[in-house]
């Protein structure tokens, strides 16, 4: 990651000078388009499909912020970004949002000059391995082989928690996802690492996934979120906002399917704030009323854009585990629409 | 006769023998093998180390080609046929993939309904170089032209192309078979043409910015014919300036009101729905076409007497040779975006074509300068002879011979810099060999799958890169003047 970390640098300086005059709504809506960063191909997160149409949990992002700002979830150009063109696309003014599974950390979100906005997926790293290897915990991999991709945050949490647990490995480097998958079933490793989320979608693509089992240590933190850039509070405001009514509307029960006749009928007064029945929250962040209500109608509410994407429901079979609302003991806390 | 030796000599044969059969090792197969393959002891060895190779891939990778699966819908679904028809714990290769999304790994994301559309410009781009590629034998530019037509025609059909292109295709590829019989020569003006064309085919909107670009050369020879009445070096100014003071100031706004009076568009096509072969053969073809040119005149400029023309070339081979590819295409995706005005929008492939580009003209001019070292100095000290002056010297002495010996040379860059554009991956465009199978495998359907989009994908880069090399043999061959 230093490469990006250098780019991300300069990028960052060059940009000082014009930081002052962006207005990247009114760029948006002149454009009639929203420019959203995405990964070039992570199952689940953001993939095109046989005809080139974008699906996956970052993507559906795009297309509610894409709903509340221009009315229309179709209304957006995805720019896939590798891991070294991602945080200088976003600074040149490339992209307008990255929805690209990156981590949050200080670094990225001062030196970097970006602000996340918010997290949309807790992630963490985790281990696989091969079941007739007798290992039950991260704790006993002393000396083994690990497959690791390099040039990632993964690479360095793995040195720390093994330097932490006084433990010895072998790295295995490898390039991209589908190599370690080829290496650790050649045998050439004994336990891969990466975010859990692509362990449990690797471990589901396996002939046998019931022979490999994912070990119960999360070693460390990942929180992913959407990012935009520095010094353009208004946009930050539209784009973390979008992401909590994506929230809240499961917290208070809204869904695409019920959207409409909630608008009538509810009676909770945070869920009329919510969908503009009363106030005029939207007219705070420079849009409409029903910039909310165009949000989770895109592609449903929080919840239903996890069940669809990524949840148990899919191949890939994620749990909500830390990405349960917060009342059934999750992470997901959307603020108070008031 | 016999008389005259009958004392001398007591027998003498007047009848041969048959010829006998030559020993069997030194007939037939085995005197092929013996020579071939065992001649001694190391190629003996040697031979049975090749053999036993060929045997272990052949026994370890058989089974699996042998048990491929060409219809299903998922990995998964691969993997239950495979199971089903050879037992459990079989393996075998799953060629499904392929067939499912053959179209992003030729096209990318380019609309469906307009396949057509690259598949006719791929099919002229043999209308363009046959004239140049094969101009000494009409019975290859026929075969070439022949196969092109009935292809490119075919394909456009089976692709649903509107019934108006059809007949402009089979108008040009047709027109070219019978041109090329005749005047093989006229062929050249649709080569200097097809790079408009074909960027128009592909790229789409409306003709007019084309045919305003071609504007600028026919003005430049105007101003070069007017003012060449007053001074020949200004004349040479002026069709350089006038060209680019249209192309910058006026050219855009004259697209624009030609085609708000008479419109001639075609549904566009943006950038970013480029990817796979068309990208890679977009790039290459481009990088190909303008890094040769470049390259001899950085060559001729870096062998020139004048001190800074020589002094600029050696800059720039020597910093482009010394940089890799990768730092130049991050340079043309990210921080020329920093130095261009806010708002400009400078297309992402062209970009990285002109990256490509100065990048194999560096090593052409390199491998063009070697071609002009190895001449002989009484080459050029017989041009000189003659009176010529150093652009003819040039033209009709040096550079057809210079250019002839580094054939090689030139076909490796070119074979080089097709295979290169793969690096595009890098920049967040979709190349065939990674971006796009990395994309397919992001499908929670084809999660898993490794093999077969790389052999698939490298089999097509071995075809176009081994059709090259036979090209450049045959340009060897016929070129050669030393033994006839």
């Amino acid at each position: 990651m230093k490469t990006s970390v250098f780019l991300g640098s300069v990028a960052a300086a060059t940009l000082m000078a014009g930081a002052g005059a962006a207005d990247t709504l009114a760029d948006v809506k002149a454009r009639g388009e929203l420019n959203c960063g995405v990964n070039t191909g992570l199952v689940g997160f953001a993939a095109p499909d046989a005809n080139g149409n974008w699906t996956g949990f970052d993507v559906d992002i795009c297309k509610a912020v894409a709903a509340a700002v221009l009315g229309d979830p179709s209304k957006v150009k995805y720019v896939p970004t590798t891991g070294q063109t991602r945080f200088t696309a976003l600074s040149s003014g490339e992209v307008d949002v990255l929805a690209r599974n990156s981590t949050w950390t200080f670094s990225r979100d001062t030196d970097l000059k970006l602000d996340f906005i918010g997290v949309n997926y807790y992630d963490g790293q985790g281990f696989m391995v091969r079941k007739d290897l007798g290992v039950t915990s991260a704790k006993e991999l002393d000396g083994a082989t690990i497959c690791i991709q390099t040039g990632t945050t993964t690479e360095l949490n793995l040195a720390d928690y093994f330097k932490a647990n006084n433990m010895a490995y072998q790295p295995v480097n490898i390039d991209s996802n589908a190599e370690g998958e080829q290496q650790y079933m050649a045998g050439a490793c004994d336990a891969y690492t990466t975010d859990a989320s692509g362990l449990a979608a690797t471990r589901a693509a396996f002939a046998d996934p019931e022979n490999h089992i994912i070990l119960p240590e999360i070693i460390s933190k990942e929180p992913l979120g959407p990012a935009v850039r520095h010094g353009d509070n208004l946009w930050g405001d539209i784009v973390r906002w979008t992401l909590y009514a994506l929230i809240a509307a499961e917290e208070y029960g809204v869904t695409s399917k019920n959207i409409e006749e909630l608008t009538k009928s509810s009676q909770n007064p945070e869920v009329q704030r919510l969908l503009g029945v009363t106030d005029d929250l939207g007219a705070m962040i420079g849009l409409d009323k029903d910039w909310a209500k165009r949000a989770i109608l895109a592609s449903g509410n929080y919840g239903e854009i996890f069940a669809a994407n990524i949840g148990e429901q899919t191949p890939i079979g994620l749990a909500r585990g830390l990405n349960a609302q917060w009342t059934q003991g999750g992470l997901m806390y959307a603020m108070p629409f008031r | 006769m016999s008389e005259t030796h009958a004392q001398t000599v007591p027998f003498v044969r007047d009848t041969m023998l048959p010829p006998a059969d030559p020993p069997v090792r030194e007939a037939g197969t085995v005197r092929w093998l013996r020579q071939n393959l065992f001649s001694g002891p190391l190629n003996t060895v040697l031979t049975v180390l090749g053999v036993l190779i060929v045997w272990f891939l052949v026994s370890h990778f058989w089974d699996w080609f042998a048990h491929s699966v060409w219809n299903a819908g998922s990995l998964a679904e691969c993997r239950r046929i495979i199971a089903e028809t050879w037992g459990e714990g079989a393996r075998g290769a799953c060629w499904a993939v392929i067939r499912e999304r053959w179209n992003q790994y030729v096209f990318g994301f380019y609309p469906v309904e307009l396949y057509w559309r690259p598949t006719m410009t791929f099919g002229l781009l043999f209308v363009a170089l046959a004239p140049v590629l094969f101009s000494e034998s009409a019975a290859i530019r026929r075969v070439v032209l022949g196969i092109a037509t009935v292809l490119t025609l075919w394909l456009m059909v089976t692709l649903n192309a509107p019934a108006l292109w059809l007949v402009f295709a089979a108008a040009v590829l047709i027109g070219a078979l019978l041109i090329s019989e005749r005047r093989p020569a006229w062929l050249l003006v649709f080569s200097v043409l097809y790079p408009l064309m074909g960027v128009w085919f592909l790229w789409g909107g409306s003709a007019w910015g084309p045919a305003m670009v071609l504007v600028g050369p026919a003005l430049g020879w105007l101003a070069w014919r007017l003012v060449g009445r007053v001074s020949g070096l200004l004349a040479t100014v002026a069709a350089l300036v006038v060209p680019l003071v249209w192309w910058t100031l006026f050219a855009g706004d004259a697209a624009r009101d030609a085609e708000s009076l008479v419109s001639l568009s075609i549904p566009a096509v943006a950038s970013d729905r480029f990817g796979g072969f068309l990208l890679s053969i977009t790039i290459g073809v481009s990088g190909i076409a303008m890094s040769l040119p470049l390259g001899i005149v950085l060559a001729l400029a870096r062998r020139s007497d004048m001190v800074l023309v020589k002094t600029l070339a050696v800059m720039f081979i020597e910093f482009i040779r010394g940089v890799p590819l990768i730092a130049l295409l991050f340079v043309a995706s990210l921080l020329l975006n920093y130095f261009l005005p806010p708002g400009t929008t400078f297309d992402i492939i062209l970009r990285v074509i002109i990256m490509v580009t100065l990048f194999s003209a560096a090593y052409m001019a390199e491998v063009i300068r070697g071609g002009l070292a190895a001449l002989p100095r009484g080459q050029y000290e017989a041009a000189d002879a003659l009176g010529l002056d150093y652009w003819k010297a040039q033209r009709l002495i040096v550079l057809p011979q210079a250019l002839k010996i580094s054939i090689p040379g030139i076909v490796s860059t070119f074979i080089g810099m097709f295979k290169d554009t793969t690096l595009v991956t890098f920049v967040g465009l979709y190349d065939p060999l990674k971006s796009m199978s990395d994309a397919v495998r992001a499908s929670t359907s084809w999660k898993g799958i490794y093999w077969e989009p790389y052999i698939f994908v490298g089999f097509i880069f071995f075809l176009i890169c081994f059709g090259m090399s036979r090209y450049s043999m045959y340009l060897e061959r016929r070129l050669a003047r030393d033994h006839r």
